[in-house]
């Protein structure tokens, strides 16, 4: 391999050889959790060499053992995997700090770590695979280490969750991995930049778009969206809080990533049918998952439902195909990684007080007794509604403003609509878990209360891990530019993918004239 | 070859989806291992079917024979039957501890992690209650 390749393999490979030491030291926890601490952070910062590597140089690609390109499996990092990357290892980084106060020794010594680790590689390894066999691996990788992260400790209800969340995501990986099959049947290729260039000389395109939509519903099944959700609300809250806050935050991007990727650099011969729709996917998705969460009476599982209306939003600028659309998109699925991990554990936090119940009729008068962990909670919940000067409004204002200015009248409404109804699902968050007077207790219920509460040692890990995602939160709202400069060469080296073609193939590939139409009105 | 793999195909694809409707849980991991090998069989046609010219290519030569089989398919499908029996094992696995856990290997009996809520939140009400509280003087 040429030196210049680690900085791709690395993301990768430090997560992976973290989760093998951190197995073989699971029975001491406090070693288990530095490794684990550790193999995040040096995952960060190789994240973020990349990043700039990237940010200089365009898109970066290695040819693994040195097969070439449309032969061997290539790794391939554009600005928006790069990114990805970053965000995933910064968020693997406060979900490890985290977990040290809420999984307890038992999981631990289980292999928790090593799991956690697993998954955070192998979102890396989806990231920056140029290959299609290779993602579907990746998603397996992955996928094995959330059965384990979902059932580990054998409670019952993780147990009934995992159940379901086993038979349909193993559903979705056999529909990908036909779909692939189909696909190579066709063009001959696994490589996607090969992919993008043999595509367009498919002589059925017919049964290609039939391809194309399987691949739309594998991703679709991953990624929570209507109708295909039904999977992600009976099963993320089952799991400890704080492995919910990852998967809520990460493994349903994954599912969008890749539809990005498919539907940006391969599929794009039949925009009339595919992107349209995604664009009534994304609208139906927006006002389904909303309405579902407005019907929850529990925090927890309120929180899960509106992981599957911010999809929606990510899917607009997929739909529209707009410079300014796809800045939105790849803008608003990075703040949202961060949006559904904060929710999540700062809940987290309120949850642990009240003794694991989470359901509103037993959570309140937290704003009278925790305020500091009410304003943790605010700051999340406020970029989740959009609110300036917070990260999510700017990803909301690019979403709607390419939708305007693409005339996607029916979908800029379904985007106000679902934010206008967020605003009343995390106002009744406020009124019923922050506002309303603590329930009252039986003598013996306080006093399991007052046991369950976390320690100042516990305190130590779950705070800092909170205020760091708030923190991020606020700077990327009050300082945008730089970030939005940023998401802007993204979604420019999406809509057209020629550097991304020159990187894996070289200048002579000769890539398709990218068809730059806003097809969905 | 050419007519039996389609219907052997499909006739699993058929069986799977029968299985998977099930509300039997055995039956549903049954199903989802008989789909798993029938899209084997798909990326295994996918390569084009052709029969006793192996990749080989001769001592000083550069191309292997004409109408040799595609070695690549069968390298993928390998990947997939190695993938698809860790996922069967979990899933047994799961399957067997749901039965222990949870008494049931019927999926509509299972409804630990969703509830059926007898009388769930009103907050209204709460809000009411609250409000006469407050105008009472009690609170």
């Amino acid at each position: 391999m040429a030196p210049t390749g680690w900085p791709l393999v690395l993301p990768i490979i430090i997560p992976l050889l973290a989760a093998t030491l951190a197995f073989t030291v699971r029975g001491w926890p406090i070693v288990q959790r530095s490794v684990s601490l550790l193999g995040m952070l040096s995952m960060l910062l190789s994240g973020l060499h990349l990043l700039s590597l990237v940010s200089a140089g365009g898109p970066q690609a290695v040819a693994i053992s040195t097969w070439a390109a449309p032969f061997g499996i290539v790794l391939v990092a554009d600005l928006l995997s790069a990114l990805l990357v970053v965000v995933t290892a910064f968020i693997g980084l406060v979900v490890a700090l985290y977990s040290g106060a809420e999984v307890g020794r038992g999981r631990e010594r289980h292999g928790y770590h090593s799991f956690l680790l697993i998954l955070v590689a192998g979102s890396a390894g989806a990231f920056l695979t140029g290959d299609i066999f290779n993602l579907y691996v990746w998603f397996e990788i992955l996928l094995m280490s959330t059965f384990g992260l979902m059932v580990l400790g054998g409670e019952k209800i993780q147990i009934d969750g995992g159940v379901k969340y086993l038979a349909l995501n193993m559903v979705s990986t056999i529909l990908l991995l036909t779909a692939i099959g189909l696909l190579y049947g066709m063009t001959g290729t696994l490589n996607m930049a090969d992919l993008a260039i043999k595509v367009p000389q498919v002589e059925n395109p017919a049964m290609l778009t039939v391809v194309a939509v399987m691949f739309l519903v594998a991703f679709a099944i991953k990624a929570g969206l209507f109708p295909l959700f039904a999977w992600l609300p009976a099963s993320y809250h089952t799991p400890p809080m704080v492995v919910s806050a990852l998967f809520a935050a990460l493994l349903t991007k994954i599912g969008v990533y890749s539809m990005i990727r498919v539907f940006t650099l391969i599929f794009t011969h039949d925009m009339a049918v595919t992107h349209t729709m995604l664009a009534v996917l994304a609208g139906v998705t927006m006002i389904a998952g909303v309405l579902g969460a407005a019907a929850q009476t529990d925090i927890r599982r309120m929180l899960t439902f509106s992981v599957v209306s911010q999809i929606g939003f990510m899917l607009i600028g997929l739909a529209l195909m707009t410079r300014m659309s796809m800045l939105g998109t790849v803008y608003y699925m990075l703040q949202d990684i961060l949006v559904k991990a904060g929710l999540f554990l700062a809940a987290g936090i309120a949850v642990r007080y009240a003794a694991g119940e989470s359901s509103f009729a037993r959570l309140g008068g937290l704003w009278m007794d925790k305020l500091w962990l009410a304003l943790l909670f605010l700051i999340p919940a406020m970029a989740l509604m959009g609110f300036p000067p917070l990260s999510g409004f700017w990803g909301k204002f690019a979403l709607i403003r390419g939708a305007l200015e693409a005339e996607a009248w029916i979908l800029t409404g379904a985007a106000l609509v679902s934010s206008f109804v967020t605003v009343y699902v995390i106002g009744r968050v406020f009124a019923t878990v922050f506002w309303k007077p603590a329930p009252a207790l039986t003598e013996g219920e306080a006093r399991a209360r007052t046991a369950a509460a976390p320690t100042s040692a516990d305190m130590m890990m779950m705070v800092p891990a909170v205020v760091a995602i708030a923190g991020i939160i606020l700077a990327l709202g009050v300082f945008a530019e730089p970030t939005l400069a940023l998401v802007d060469r993204a979604a420019e080296q999406l809509i057209d993918p020629t550097a991304y073609i020159t990187a894996v193939l070289g200048p002579d590939a000769a890539p398709p004239r990218p068809t730059m139409i806003g097809g969905v009105r | 070859m050419d007519l039996v793999l389609p219907i052997l195909t499909g006739v699993l694809i058929a069986c799977s989806t029968y299985l998977m409707l099930s509300r039997n849980l055995v039956r549903v991991v049954l199903g989802l291992s008989l789909l798993s090998n029938a899209v084997n069989l798909i990326i295994f046609a996918s390569g084009r079917v052709t029969r006793a010219i192996p990749p080989l290519i001769a001592e000083g030569g550069t191309l292997p024979p004409d109408g040799y089989a595609n070695p690549l398919p069968q390298a993928l499908v390998l990947t997939a039957i190695v993938i698809g029996f860790g996922l069967l094992a979990f899933a047994l696995v799961l399957t067997y501890r749901s039965y222990q856990e949870l008494g049931t290997v019927d999926t509509t009996a299972m409804r630990h992690a969703e509830p059926d809520t007898e009388s769930p939140y009103d907050d209204l009400a709460e809000a009411r209650a609250m409000r006469h509280a407050a105008e009472r003087g009690t609170v």
